[in-house]
Protein backbone atom coordinates (compact mmCIF):
# COMPACT_ATOMS: atom_id res chain seq x y z
CA UNK A 1 0.00 0.00 0.00
CA UNK A 2 1.08 3.54 -0.86
CA UNK A 3 0.61 6.31 1.53
CA UNK A 4 0.65 9.56 -0.93
CA UNK A 5 1.04 11.84 2.62
CA UNK A 6 3.88 9.86 3.96
CA UNK A 7 5.72 9.83 1.06
CA UNK A 8 5.00 13.88 0.84
CA UNK A 9 6.02 14.38 4.12
CA UNK A 10 9.31 12.35 4.07
CA UNK A 11 10.35 14.13 0.68
CA UNK A 12 9.87 17.57 2.42
CA UNK A 13 12.01 16.84 4.98
CA UNK A 14 14.79 15.71 2.85
CA UNK A 15 14.39 18.75 0.97
CA UNK A 16 14.64 21.42 4.12
CA UNK A 17 17.50 19.06 5.16
CA UNK A 18 18.94 19.63 1.96
CA UNK A 19 18.47 22.96 1.39
CA UNK A 20 19.24 23.51 5.35
CA UNK A 21 23.06 21.41 5.22
CA UNK A 22 23.56 23.44 1.92
CA UNK A 23 23.39 27.07 3.14
CA UNK A 24 25.54 25.93 6.19
CA UNK A 25 28.08 24.70 3.78
CA UNK A 26 28.19 27.58 1.15
CA UNK A 27 28.54 30.60 3.95
CA UNK A 28 29.03 31.67 7.25
CA UNK A 29 25.41 33.87 8.00
CA UNK A 30 25.04 37.02 9.70
CA UNK A 31 22.66 34.80 12.32
CA UNK A 32 25.86 32.66 13.01
CA UNK A 33 27.64 35.32 14.38
CA UNK A 34 26.95 36.34 18.19
CA UNK A 35 24.59 39.27 19.19
CA UNK A 36 27.16 41.10 21.48
CA UNK A 37 31.08 40.83 21.60
CA UNK A 38 33.22 41.80 24.68
CA UNK A 39 35.89 43.36 23.04
CA UNK A 40 38.78 43.39 25.70
CA UNK A 41 42.20 42.38 24.68
CA UNK A 42 43.39 45.55 24.52
CA UNK A 43 41.62 46.89 27.96
CA UNK A 44 43.84 49.18 30.19
CA UNK A 45 43.48 52.46 30.00
CA UNK A 46 39.76 51.91 28.81
CA UNK A 47 37.40 49.44 29.79
CA UNK A 48 36.17 46.77 27.61
CA UNK A 49 33.86 47.84 24.43
CA UNK A 50 30.25 45.77 24.77
CA UNK A 51 30.07 45.45 20.94
CA UNK A 52 26.15 45.27 20.01
CA UNK A 53 27.55 43.41 16.46
CA UNK A 54 23.75 42.42 15.56
CA UNK A 55 22.88 46.35 15.44
CA UNK A 56 26.24 46.72 13.38
CA UNK A 57 25.25 43.77 10.83
CA UNK A 58 22.06 45.29 10.17
CA UNK A 59 23.74 48.66 9.55
CA UNK A 60 26.57 47.22 7.65
CA UNK A 61 25.44 46.10 4.10
CA UNK A 62 27.56 43.04 3.57
CA UNK A 63 29.98 41.54 6.17
CA UNK A 64 33.13 42.15 4.06
CA UNK A 65 32.50 45.84 4.92
CA UNK A 66 34.29 45.15 8.56
CA UNK A 67 35.54 41.61 7.52
CA UNK A 68 37.50 42.11 4.43
CA UNK A 69 37.83 39.29 2.46
CA UNK A 70 37.54 36.69 5.25
CA UNK A 71 33.85 36.35 4.92
CA UNK A 72 30.02 37.78 3.37
CA UNK A 73 30.03 38.13 -0.43
CA UNK A 74 33.68 39.27 -0.68
CA UNK A 75 35.91 41.86 -1.34
CA UNK A 76 34.80 44.86 -3.94
CA UNK A 77 38.65 46.48 -3.21
CA UNK A 78 40.23 46.30 -6.43
CA UNK A 79 43.92 46.14 -4.57
CA UNK A 80 42.37 42.67 -2.50
CA UNK A 81 40.23 41.29 -5.13
CA UNK A 82 43.92 41.30 -7.21
CA UNK A 83 44.23 37.80 -4.85
CA UNK A 84 41.32 37.34 -3.03
CA UNK A 85 38.84 37.56 -6.19
CA UNK A 86 38.39 34.15 -6.05
CA UNK A 87 36.67 34.22 -2.32
CA UNK A 88 36.24 31.67 -0.15
CA UNK A 89 35.21 31.76 3.86
CA UNK A 90 37.76 31.25 5.91
CA UNK A 91 37.87 29.64 9.14
CA UNK A 92 38.96 32.20 11.63
CA UNK A 93 37.39 35.78 11.52
CA UNK A 94 37.80 37.68 14.36
CA UNK A 95 39.73 40.53 14.02
CA UNK A 96 43.03 39.44 16.16
CA UNK A 97 43.04 36.53 14.59
CA UNK A 98 44.95 38.38 11.83
CA UNK A 99 45.63 41.55 13.74
CA UNK A 100 47.65 40.79 16.23
CA UNK A 101 47.76 42.61 19.85
CA UNK A 102 51.42 43.27 19.73
CA UNK A 103 51.43 45.71 16.86
CA UNK A 104 55.37 46.20 16.43
CA UNK A 105 56.33 42.51 17.74
CA UNK A 106 59.78 41.76 16.70
CA UNK A 107 57.56 39.47 13.93
CA UNK A 108 55.68 42.51 13.01
CA UNK A 109 58.41 44.50 12.49
CA UNK A 110 59.90 41.65 9.93
CA UNK A 111 57.10 41.34 8.25
CA UNK A 112 57.87 44.98 7.21
CA UNK A 113 60.67 44.17 5.52
CA UNK A 114 59.61 41.51 3.48
CA UNK A 115 58.58 43.49 0.40
CA UNK A 116 56.55 40.72 -1.75
CA UNK A 117 54.02 40.52 1.16
CA UNK A 118 51.20 42.53 0.14
CA UNK A 119 50.46 42.49 4.18
CA UNK A 120 53.69 43.94 4.98
CA UNK A 121 51.75 47.23 6.10
CA UNK A 122 49.39 44.77 8.48
CA UNK A 123 48.07 47.09 11.18
CA UNK A 124 47.72 45.96 14.84
CA UNK A 125 44.67 45.39 16.38
CA UNK A 126 44.02 48.60 18.35
CA UNK A 127 44.98 50.61 14.82
CA UNK A 128 42.81 47.88 12.82
CA UNK A 129 39.67 48.57 15.30
CA UNK A 130 39.89 52.45 15.59
CA UNK A 131 40.78 52.84 11.74
CA UNK A 132 37.99 50.62 11.02
CA UNK A 133 35.04 52.12 13.23
CA UNK A 134 36.38 55.54 13.59
CA UNK A 135 36.21 55.66 10.09
CA UNK A 136 32.98 54.59 9.54
CA UNK A 137 31.33 56.41 12.68
CA UNK A 138 32.77 59.72 10.94
CA UNK A 139 31.05 59.23 7.88
CA UNK A 140 27.98 57.74 9.25
CA UNK A 141 27.75 60.32 12.30
CA UNK A 142 28.01 57.99 14.70
CA UNK A 143 29.97 58.64 18.02
CA UNK A 144 33.39 59.78 17.45
CA UNK A 145 34.55 60.46 21.35
CA UNK A 146 37.06 58.77 22.91
CA UNK A 147 34.59 57.78 26.18
CA UNK A 148 31.28 57.50 23.67
CA UNK A 149 32.38 54.22 23.48
CA UNK A 150 34.37 53.37 26.35
CA UNK A 151 34.86 54.78 30.09
CA UNK A 152 38.35 55.44 31.30
CA UNK A 153 39.81 52.96 33.69
CA UNK A 154 41.00 54.30 36.60
CA UNK A 155 44.90 53.42 34.74
CA UNK A 156 43.35 55.62 32.25
CA UNK A 157 42.56 58.68 34.25
CA UNK A 158 45.60 58.65 35.95
CA UNK A 159 47.96 58.66 32.41
CA UNK A 160 45.55 61.73 31.64
CA UNK A 161 45.71 63.62 34.58
CA UNK A 162 41.65 63.66 34.26
CA UNK A 163 38.94 63.02 36.54
CA UNK A 164 40.00 62.81 40.06
CA UNK A 165 43.56 63.07 38.96
CA UNK A 166 42.57 66.58 37.54
CA UNK A 167 45.63 69.25 37.74
CA UNK A 168 44.41 71.91 40.10
CA UNK A 169 43.72 75.72 37.97
CA UNK A 170 47.26 76.34 40.48
CA UNK A 171 49.95 73.69 40.03
CA UNK A 172 51.14 71.70 36.96
CA UNK A 173 54.35 72.88 35.54
CA UNK A 174 53.69 72.60 31.52
CA UNK A 175 53.92 75.73 30.26
CA UNK A 176 52.55 74.33 26.79
CA UNK A 177 54.75 76.68 24.94
CA UNK B 1 124.02 72.00 -4.89
CA UNK B 2 122.38 73.70 -7.68
CA UNK B 3 119.94 76.02 -8.18
CA UNK B 4 117.72 73.87 -10.50
CA UNK B 5 117.45 71.12 -7.61
CA UNK B 6 116.22 73.98 -5.02
CA UNK B 7 113.63 74.75 -7.48
CA UNK B 8 112.69 71.14 -8.29
CA UNK B 9 112.42 70.63 -4.74
CA UNK B 10 109.96 73.62 -3.67
CA UNK B 11 107.84 72.59 -6.95
CA UNK B 12 107.48 68.78 -5.65
CA UNK B 13 106.80 70.09 -2.25
CA UNK B 14 104.01 72.24 -3.37
CA UNK B 15 102.37 70.00 -5.22
CA UNK B 16 102.95 67.48 -2.39
CA UNK B 17 100.75 69.62 0.03
CA UNK B 18 98.25 70.48 -3.06
CA UNK B 19 97.40 66.25 -2.56
CA UNK B 20 97.39 66.42 0.49
CA UNK B 21 94.92 69.42 0.73
CA UNK B 22 93.03 68.22 -1.82
CA UNK B 23 92.78 64.66 -0.30
CA UNK B 24 91.15 65.37 3.11
CA UNK B 25 88.42 67.67 1.40
CA UNK B 26 87.31 65.08 -0.93
CA UNK B 27 86.97 62.76 1.91
CA UNK B 28 84.66 64.95 4.06
CA UNK B 29 82.33 65.84 1.15
CA UNK B 30 82.37 61.96 0.98
CA UNK B 31 80.80 62.05 4.49
CA UNK B 32 77.85 63.82 4.13
CA UNK B 33 76.04 61.22 2.46
CA UNK B 34 75.63 59.41 5.11
CA UNK B 35 71.92 58.32 5.32
CA UNK B 36 71.54 56.92 8.89
CA UNK B 37 72.38 53.22 10.11
CA UNK B 38 72.04 49.91 8.00
CA UNK B 39 69.27 48.79 10.67
CA UNK B 40 68.39 52.31 12.01
CA UNK B 41 64.90 52.44 13.48
CA UNK B 42 62.36 54.92 12.66
CA UNK B 43 58.90 55.98 12.95
CA UNK B 44 56.19 56.75 10.12
CA UNK B 45 53.99 58.95 10.91
CA UNK B 46 50.25 59.08 8.56
CA UNK B 47 48.57 62.50 9.33
CA UNK B 48 45.66 61.21 7.66
CA UNK B 49 45.28 59.09 10.52
CA UNK B 50 45.68 61.28 13.27
CA UNK B 51 42.54 62.47 15.40
CA UNK B 52 43.96 64.42 17.80
CA UNK B 53 43.22 62.80 21.20
CA UNK B 54 46.74 63.72 22.79
CA UNK B 55 47.19 60.33 24.18
CA UNK B 56 50.33 60.72 22.96
CA UNK B 57 51.24 63.23 25.08
CA UNK B 58 50.33 61.55 27.93
CA UNK B 59 52.30 58.97 27.65
CA UNK B 60 55.72 60.40 27.24
CA UNK B 61 54.59 62.39 30.20
CA UNK B 62 54.62 59.17 32.22
CA UNK B 63 57.63 57.53 30.48
CA UNK B 64 59.96 60.27 30.79
CA UNK B 65 58.54 61.09 34.39
CA UNK B 66 57.51 64.86 33.28
CA UNK B 67 55.77 67.40 35.46
CA UNK B 68 52.01 66.64 35.68
CA UNK B 69 50.40 68.72 33.07
CA UNK B 70 48.51 72.72 33.76
CA UNK B 71 45.46 70.71 32.26
CA UNK B 72 44.17 66.87 31.44
CA UNK B 73 45.70 65.19 28.51
CA UNK B 74 42.28 64.88 27.40
CA UNK B 75 41.29 68.86 27.12
CA UNK B 76 41.68 69.91 23.79
CA UNK B 77 41.21 73.59 24.12
CA UNK B 78 45.11 73.40 24.11
CA UNK B 79 45.12 73.42 20.30
CA UNK B 80 43.39 76.73 20.82
CA UNK B 81 46.48 78.11 22.14
CA UNK B 82 48.76 80.66 19.76
CA UNK B 83 51.99 82.15 21.67
CA UNK B 84 53.94 85.53 19.78
CA UNK B 85 50.81 86.97 18.64
CA UNK B 86 49.39 84.10 17.11
CA UNK B 87 52.64 83.22 15.00
CA UNK B 88 53.23 80.24 16.97
CA UNK B 89 51.23 77.14 17.98
CA UNK B 90 52.65 74.84 21.10
CA UNK B 91 56.29 73.50 20.41
CA UNK B 92 57.68 70.94 22.64
CA UNK B 93 59.71 72.31 26.03
CA UNK B 94 61.50 71.37 28.81
CA UNK B 95 58.07 69.65 30.29
CA UNK B 96 56.75 67.92 26.98
CA UNK B 97 58.76 66.47 24.83
CA UNK B 98 55.64 65.77 22.32
CA UNK B 99 53.00 68.05 21.46
CA UNK B 100 50.07 67.55 19.12
CA UNK B 101 48.89 70.76 16.75
CA UNK B 102 45.72 71.22 15.24
CA UNK B 103 46.03 72.81 11.67
CA UNK B 104 42.99 73.86 9.22
CA UNK B 105 44.81 73.54 5.55
CA UNK B 106 42.56 75.46 2.74
CA UNK B 107 39.78 73.05 0.93
CA UNK B 108 40.52 70.01 3.28
CA UNK B 109 36.59 69.29 5.44
CA UNK B 110 38.84 68.03 8.59
CA UNK B 111 41.25 69.34 10.49
CA UNK B 112 44.84 67.81 10.39
CA UNK B 113 46.86 67.27 13.50
CA UNK B 114 50.63 66.81 14.08
CA UNK B 115 52.63 65.31 16.83
CA UNK B 116 55.86 66.71 16.72
CA UNK B 117 59.17 65.94 18.50
CA UNK B 118 62.70 65.18 17.54
CA UNK B 119 63.13 64.06 14.49
CA UNK B 120 66.08 61.97 15.11
CA UNK B 121 68.10 63.34 12.36
CA UNK B 122 70.11 61.01 10.26
CA UNK B 123 73.14 63.56 10.62
CA UNK B 124 72.24 65.57 13.52
CA UNK B 125 72.93 69.36 14.04
CA UNK B 126 72.26 69.82 17.09
CA UNK B 127 75.66 66.51 17.51
CA UNK B 128 77.70 68.26 15.35
CA UNK B 129 77.11 71.88 16.59
CA UNK B 130 78.33 70.50 20.38
CA UNK B 131 81.25 71.31 21.67
CA UNK B 132 81.42 69.23 24.86
CA UNK B 133 80.00 66.35 22.92
CA UNK B 134 77.22 65.69 24.73
CA UNK B 135 75.05 63.83 22.13
CA UNK B 136 74.93 60.49 20.54
CA UNK B 137 73.33 58.88 17.13
CA UNK B 138 72.71 55.57 18.28
CA UNK B 139 72.63 52.34 16.16
CA UNK B 140 69.05 52.34 16.90
CA UNK B 141 69.04 55.73 15.22
CA UNK B 142 67.72 57.66 18.47
CA UNK B 143 69.59 61.28 19.34
CA UNK B 144 70.08 60.80 22.76
CA UNK B 145 72.47 63.39 25.05
CA UNK B 146 74.29 62.55 27.85
CA UNK B 147 72.98 66.13 30.31
CA UNK B 148 76.08 65.82 32.36
CA UNK B 149 78.25 66.90 30.65
CA UNK B 150 75.84 69.35 28.88
CA UNK B 151 77.42 73.24 29.98
CA UNK B 152 74.04 74.87 29.03
CA UNK B 153 75.23 76.40 25.75
CA UNK B 154 72.10 76.40 23.97
CA UNK B 155 74.18 76.03 20.47
CA UNK B 156 72.49 72.86 19.07
CA UNK B 157 68.91 74.64 20.07
CA UNK B 158 70.30 77.17 17.65
CA UNK B 159 71.52 74.58 15.48
CA UNK B 160 68.40 72.17 15.18
CA UNK B 161 66.33 72.97 12.13
CA UNK B 162 63.37 71.93 13.70
CA UNK B 163 63.64 74.24 16.81
CA UNK B 164 63.55 70.80 18.91
CA UNK B 165 65.89 71.19 22.28
CA UNK B 166 64.57 73.45 24.91
CA UNK B 167 66.05 74.68 27.93
CA UNK B 168 65.29 74.04 30.96
CA UNK B 169 64.84 77.74 31.88
CA UNK B 170 62.92 76.99 35.05
CA UNK B 171 66.00 75.18 36.48
CA UNK B 172 67.90 77.18 39.03
CA UNK B 173 71.24 74.73 39.70
CA UNK B 174 72.31 73.26 36.59
CA UNK B 175 69.95 73.73 33.74
CA UNK B 176 70.36 72.07 30.76
CA UNK B 177 68.83 71.15 27.46
CA UNK B 178 65.48 68.86 27.27
CA UNK B 179 64.23 66.76 24.04
CA UNK B 180 62.77 63.56 23.36
CA UNK B 181 65.50 60.84 23.23
CA UNK B 182 62.71 57.90 21.51
CA UNK B 183 62.61 56.74 24.78
CA UNK B 184 66.21 55.03 24.17
CA UNK B 185 66.56 54.15 27.34
CA UNK B 186 63.17 51.98 28.67
CA UNK B 187 62.36 50.97 25.02
CA UNK B 188 64.01 51.88 21.93
CA UNK B 189 67.51 50.04 22.92
CA UNK B 190 65.30 46.68 23.59
CA UNK B 191 63.46 46.66 20.34
CA UNK B 192 59.99 48.25 21.72
CA UNK B 193 58.44 51.02 20.07
CA UNK B 194 58.82 54.42 21.57
CA UNK B 195 56.10 55.30 24.58
CA UNK B 196 53.54 57.59 22.25
CA UNK B 197 53.51 55.07 18.95
CA UNK B 198 52.26 52.36 21.77
CA UNK B 199 49.56 54.13 23.06
CA UNK B 200 48.12 55.71 19.68
CA UNK B 201 44.87 54.13 19.34
CA UNK B 202 44.93 54.68 15.26
CA UNK B 203 48.04 53.75 14.86
CA UNK B 204 49.42 56.99 13.58
CA UNK B 205 52.68 56.13 13.53
CA UNK B 206 53.96 52.81 12.66
CA UNK B 207 57.57 51.67 14.26
CA UNK B 208 60.14 49.90 11.91
CA UNK B 209 63.43 49.95 10.43
CA UNK B 210 63.77 53.52 8.45
CA UNK B 211 64.34 51.66 5.28
CA UNK B 212 61.46 49.30 5.48
CA UNK B 213 59.39 52.22 6.49
CA UNK B 214 60.04 54.15 3.34
CA UNK B 215 59.01 51.86 1.35
CA UNK B 216 55.51 51.62 3.64
CA UNK B 217 55.32 54.87 3.02
CA UNK B 218 56.03 54.72 -0.86
CA UNK B 219 53.19 51.96 -1.04
CA UNK B 220 50.79 53.93 0.59
CA UNK B 221 51.18 57.00 -1.43
CA UNK B 222 51.00 55.35 -4.22
CA UNK B 223 47.83 53.00 -3.75
CA UNK B 224 46.13 55.88 -2.63
CA UNK B 225 47.66 58.65 -4.71
CA UNK B 226 44.24 61.40 -4.02
CA UNK B 227 44.37 60.49 -0.31
CA UNK B 228 48.68 61.59 -0.05
CA UNK B 229 50.96 64.37 -0.78
CA UNK B 230 53.78 63.24 -3.28
CA UNK B 231 56.36 63.94 -0.43
CA UNK B 232 57.92 62.45 2.80
CA UNK B 233 59.35 64.77 5.28
CA UNK B 234 62.18 63.55 6.65
CA UNK B 235 63.41 61.41 3.87
CA UNK B 236 66.01 63.43 2.22
CA UNK B 237 65.25 66.66 4.60
CA UNK B 238 68.02 67.63 6.39
CA UNK B 239 69.80 64.54 5.23
CA UNK B 240 67.20 62.61 6.58
CA UNK B 241 66.04 61.92 9.75
CA UNK B 242 64.67 58.70 11.56
CA UNK B 243 61.02 59.87 11.94
CA UNK B 244 59.27 60.93 8.79
CA UNK B 245 55.53 62.50 7.72
CA UNK B 246 53.07 61.73 5.48
CA UNK B 247 50.26 63.87 4.68
CA UNK B 248 46.80 64.55 2.83
CA UNK B 249 47.18 68.47 3.27
CA UNK B 250 50.24 70.25 1.80
CA UNK B 251 53.08 69.94 4.50
CA UNK B 252 53.95 73.26 4.56
CA UNK B 253 50.02 73.71 5.98
CA UNK B 254 50.38 71.68 8.64
CA UNK B 255 53.38 72.93 10.44
CA UNK B 256 56.40 71.25 8.33
CA UNK B 257 59.34 73.61 7.23
CA UNK B 258 59.59 72.59 3.45
CA UNK B 259 61.97 75.11 2.69
CA UNK B 260 64.60 73.31 4.60
CA UNK B 261 67.34 72.21 2.27
CA UNK B 262 68.09 68.42 1.31
CA UNK B 263 71.61 68.33 2.46
CA UNK B 264 72.34 68.43 5.83
CA UNK B 265 73.56 71.25 8.34
CA UNK B 266 76.52 70.59 8.59
CA UNK B 267 77.09 70.37 4.84
CA UNK B 268 77.52 74.02 5.22
CA UNK B 269 80.70 74.08 7.00
CA UNK B 270 81.54 70.34 6.28
CA UNK B 271 84.33 71.63 3.44
CA UNK B 272 85.95 74.09 5.31
CA UNK B 273 86.17 72.27 8.91
CA UNK B 274 87.61 69.38 7.25
CA UNK B 275 90.60 71.85 6.02
CA UNK B 276 91.26 73.07 9.42
CA UNK B 277 93.13 70.11 11.04
CA UNK B 278 95.03 70.21 7.47
CA UNK B 279 95.90 73.90 7.92
CA UNK B 280 96.61 72.99 11.45
CA UNK B 281 98.95 70.54 11.12
CA UNK B 282 100.65 70.34 7.29
CA UNK B 283 101.04 74.48 7.07
CA UNK B 284 103.16 74.61 10.03
CA UNK B 285 105.25 71.86 8.98
CA UNK B 286 105.69 73.62 5.16
CA UNK B 287 106.54 76.82 5.50
CA UNK B 288 108.88 75.74 8.71
CA UNK B 289 110.20 74.21 5.63
CA UNK B 290 110.45 76.66 3.71
CA UNK B 291 111.58 79.08 6.31
CA UNK B 292 114.77 76.79 7.20
CA UNK B 293 115.44 76.74 3.10
CA UNK B 294 115.89 80.31 2.84
CA UNK B 295 117.58 81.05 5.94
CA UNK B 296 119.83 77.73 5.43
CA UNK B 297 120.69 79.56 1.73
CA UNK B 298 121.38 82.47 3.55
CA UNK B 299 123.32 81.75 6.10
CA UNK B 300 125.51 79.65 3.66
CA UNK B 301 125.79 82.50 1.46
CA UNK B 302 126.82 84.94 4.02
CA UNK B 303 129.30 82.07 5.56
CA UNK B 304 130.70 81.95 2.02
CA UNK B 305 130.72 85.71 2.04
CA UNK B 306 132.78 85.71 4.90
CA UNK B 307 135.25 82.79 3.91
CA UNK B 308 135.39 84.79 0.80
CA UNK B 309 136.51 87.78 2.81
CA UNK B 310 138.86 86.19 4.90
Amino acid sequence: MFDASKWHMKALLLLMMGLFMSVSVYAMDASDAPDSITIDAIAQYYEPVEFDHAMHTELAEDCSVCHHHSTGNGTSDIYCSRCHSDYKELDRVSCQDCHSVDSFSAEAINRQGQQDLFHADMLGLKGAYHQNCLGCHQEMDGPVGCEDCHAKTDAGEKLFDSGKYAPEPSEGGGSHH
Amino acid sequence: MSKVSRRKFLAGSLAGGAAVVAAPAKKALAAGNFSGFPDGMGVLVDLTRCVGCRSCEAACNKEQNLPKPAVPFDDTSVFDLTFHHGTQKRRPDENAYTVVNRYEPEGMDKPTYRKMQCMHCNEPSCLTSCFVKAYTKTDEGAVVYDEHVCVGCRTCMVACPHNIPAYAYSKVINPVVKKCIFCYDTRVSQGKPPACVDICPAQVMTFGKRKDLLKLAKARIKRNPEKYQTEIYGEETVGGSAWMYISGAPLDEVGCDTSLPKEPIISNVKGFLGVVPMVLSIWPALFTGFHLLATKNKDHHDSHHAEGEE
